[in-house]
């Protein structure tokens, strides 16, 4: 039976991780369909051209490590295990949704997989990724907490107040900035007046590094090095990853704000097609495999899809449960 | 049984808990050498730095991490100082925190306590006296308690930290120093949810909380006309419907006394309840003695007049009982 744990343990080759980036290009390239087919509700906030970096992360940590991340979050829940099931089937709204369809797009979440709700307020999964950490050295264990969150997020409050505090109580988190260069519609020149945002780890005396957030290998170095420290008691780290976005902010935003050309430059250094691109020069894959790949992960897809609009919404009677203790 | 002050209770109530549950630990602003209020005193040296943990000054960061640490098993207690500064980082509570369970179906609990000094009378002015109840209020997954004794802050903090949800209790500044028994230990601990009668009586039922639990007391034994079943509600969230039911139905008459202003108080839920179950049975319409709609003035007088003072509400009562009609508030002037 395929679990989130089992599919996160397909991200331990080459293969397995470059599948899964198709697999999420796939899903979220799926979704304005069953949104125009009126499955979805709400607002969706896609992360296609960010694969690299959520599969980066979940390539790296433990599965008893924990994770908090944006809204923006189909991407990380894909790659930390969440099946396309369960991430369809909660932005569908359907009993098999991995929140149980009480969360929707923005809350997705999987414990056996680290995976904490997913936050719907900017900023707001970065002191809880500190509690996380604060835990752990105090039970003494080695498991790390990382929080995911766009650049939008170095501008507000709790960024700072957790930078600060995480550093010095030396807690075991890695904070990593998905950098896409819009925060909601705005270009990042507009909201803030530097362009390296991991130099803001510098007022906090804090580790730092900048990665190329398109190249999977690179993410994986620099999250295994800012992992391996945090493990060791050192503290925590600022990863940039610097990425693109290829959707609007949410479904309602055609992103008329870019440059013209602006995204067809990101799209010649697609995550997909340098993971894949490298197998291939290597001999590990060849380009007949690569198609059947992602035929296989379209019908994979398409099959799942299949499966959540054949599944019931939520009881009536899970709208009062798990309020508090008693109920 | 021991005498002690209120702020000697907390400090019992943490130590308590403490010692029988290592997942314990504390945390806030300046609370290894005790705070203002001296209410976490003794408790570093006793505990160590791991258990009692000074934080910079950014209450969304250590809130939220009180969250996330909670969701991992431990049980945090995070001092907010005064009860204002949790408007900073009031997302982590009850955006956050307090959804934490219904997101996750269950996966993460978050047995978080919040503890916050809060209440008028000392001359702290607007920006650190109010006691914002309503900030919590309607909000799902929080409980909000608001001691009056010793024994119930000894009793509501251990309760507190035992939940295995957010609880916010409201720690009145004018009771630290009042005295009184403590029966401590597992005899000591006071359920979350459930009122404590303070005095049996037959012409009114008077429900208060807090600080306004002390004004009844004083107001009732000031005159010697009219006897009154003062229920002490201890839990505003969520509060002991049963108990204000029975006595209300017995005495047929109801006064609310808060120490929070008129508009959207705690009180008109109270009072809106009993009407709807009690509809027929009172010999008077419900009544809400509480503060205007004003933030908190610094000037003695002022700030004496500003709250429920035993008097007001004697006088309140009594024209309520001779004319069985509610007394406008002393700020709206004759009608």
């Amino acid at each position: 039976m395929v679990t989130s744990l089992s599919r996160r343990s397909q991200l331990n080759t080459e293969v397995g991780r470059l599948e899964r980036m198709l697999e999420i290009r796939a899903v979220e390239e799926s979704i304005q369909t069953l949104y125009n087919d009126g499955h979805v509700r709400g607002s969706t906030h896609l992360a296609n051209g960010q694969e690299a970096v959520s599969v980066g992360i979940a390539s790296v940590l433990r599965p008893t490590d924990v994770v908090t991340c944006t809204y923006r979050g189909h991407a990380a829940a894909l790659a930390l295990g969440v099946t396309p099931e369960g991430v369809l089937g909660e932005i569908c709204g359907r009993v098999i949704g991995c929140s149980g369809g009480i969360g929707g797009s923005m809350h997705l979440m999987d414990a056996s997989v680290g995976l904490m709700p997913t936050f719907a307020i900017v900023g707001a999964g970065l002191p809880v990724a500190a509690g996380v950490a604060l835990a752990a050295k105090l039970k003494n264990n080695d498991s790390v907490a990382l929080t995911i969150f766009g650049d939008g997020s170095t501008n507000i409050g709790a960024f700072h107040e957790t930078l600060n505090m995480a550093s010095i109580f030396k807690l075991p988190v890695i904070f990593v900035i998905e950098n896409n260069l819009y925060g909601e519609y705005t270009r990042i020149n507009l909201s803030t007046p530097i362009s390296d945002l991991a130099d803001r780890a510098d007022s906090y005396a804090m580790r730092k590094e900048i990665v190329d957030g398109q190249d999977v290998d690179a993410v994986i170095n620099a999250i295994a090095s800012a992992v391996d420290f945090a493990r060791a008691g050192n503290g925590p780290s600022l990863i940039e990853a610097k990425t693109y976005r290829y959707s609007g902010h949410s479904r309602s935003d055609p992103a008329t704000y870019r440059t013209p050309g602006e995204l067809d430059e990101w799209k010649k250094r697609d995550p997909l097609d340098i993971a894949a691109n490298k197998l291939i020069s290597k001999g590990t894959l060849s380009e007949i495999e690569l198609e059947k790949m992602k035929s296989d992960i379209a019908d994979r897809v398409s099959e799942a899809i299949k499966t959540v609009l054949a599944s019931d919404g939520p009881e009536l009677s899970t709208l009062m449960q798990h309020v508090s203790a008693k109920g | 049984m021991t005498v002690m002050r209120t702020r000697q209770a907390v400090i019992q109530a943490l130590s308590d808990e403490m010692e029988s549950d290592p997942t314990v630990f504390l945390m806030g602003e300046d609370i290894g050498s005790g705070g203002p209020f001296k209410a976490t005193e003794g408790l570093i040296e006793k505990f160590g730095d791991t258990r009692v943990i000074d934080t910079p000054i950014s209450e969304m960061a250590f809130l939220g991490a009180g969250v996330g640490a909670a969701a991992m098993g431990m049980r945090p207690v995070v001092e907010m100082m005064f009860v204002e500064f949790i408007g900073v980082a009031l997302d982590q509570l009850t955006t956050q925190g307090a959804f934490f369970r219904y997101l996750s179906r269950g996966a993460y609990e978050v047995p978080l306590t919040i503890r916050a000094a809060a209440g008028a009378g000392m001359g702290f002015g607007c920006q650190h006296s109010q006691i914002l109840d309503q900030w919590f209020r309607g909000n799902a997954g929080i409980s909000l308690v608001i001691p009056s004794t010793p024994q119930s802050m000894y009793g509501l903090l251990r309760s507190a930290i035992r939940s295995n949800d957010p609880v916010v209790i409201l720690e009145h500044k004018g009771l630290y120093g009042e005295r009184g028994d403590v029966i401590t230990g597992e005899a000591g601990i006071i359920p979350i949810g459930q009122a404590r009668t303070v005095t049996e009586g037959s012409d009114v039922t008077i429900v208060a909380i807090g600080s306004t639990v002390l004004t009844a007391k004083d107001a009732l034994e000031s005159q010697s006309e009219w006897s009154a079943e003062i229920i002490d509600l201890q839990t505003l969230i969520p509060w002991d419907k049963s108990a204000v039911m029975k006595s209300v139905a017995k005495t047929g008459r109801l006064v609310v006394i808060e120490e929070s202003s008129y508009s959207g108080g705690w009180g008109a839920e109270i009072c809106s309840e009993v009407v709807s179950k009690l509809w027929g049975q009172l010999k008077t319409p419900p009544h809400r003695i509480t503060s205007p709609d004003a933030p908190i003035p610094y000037a003695q007088e002022l700030e004496k007049r500003y709250l429920p003072s035993s008097e007001y509400v004697v006088s309140q009562i009594s024209e309520l009982l001779k004319t069985g009609k509610c007394p406008a508030a002393w700020w709206e002037g004759a009608k």
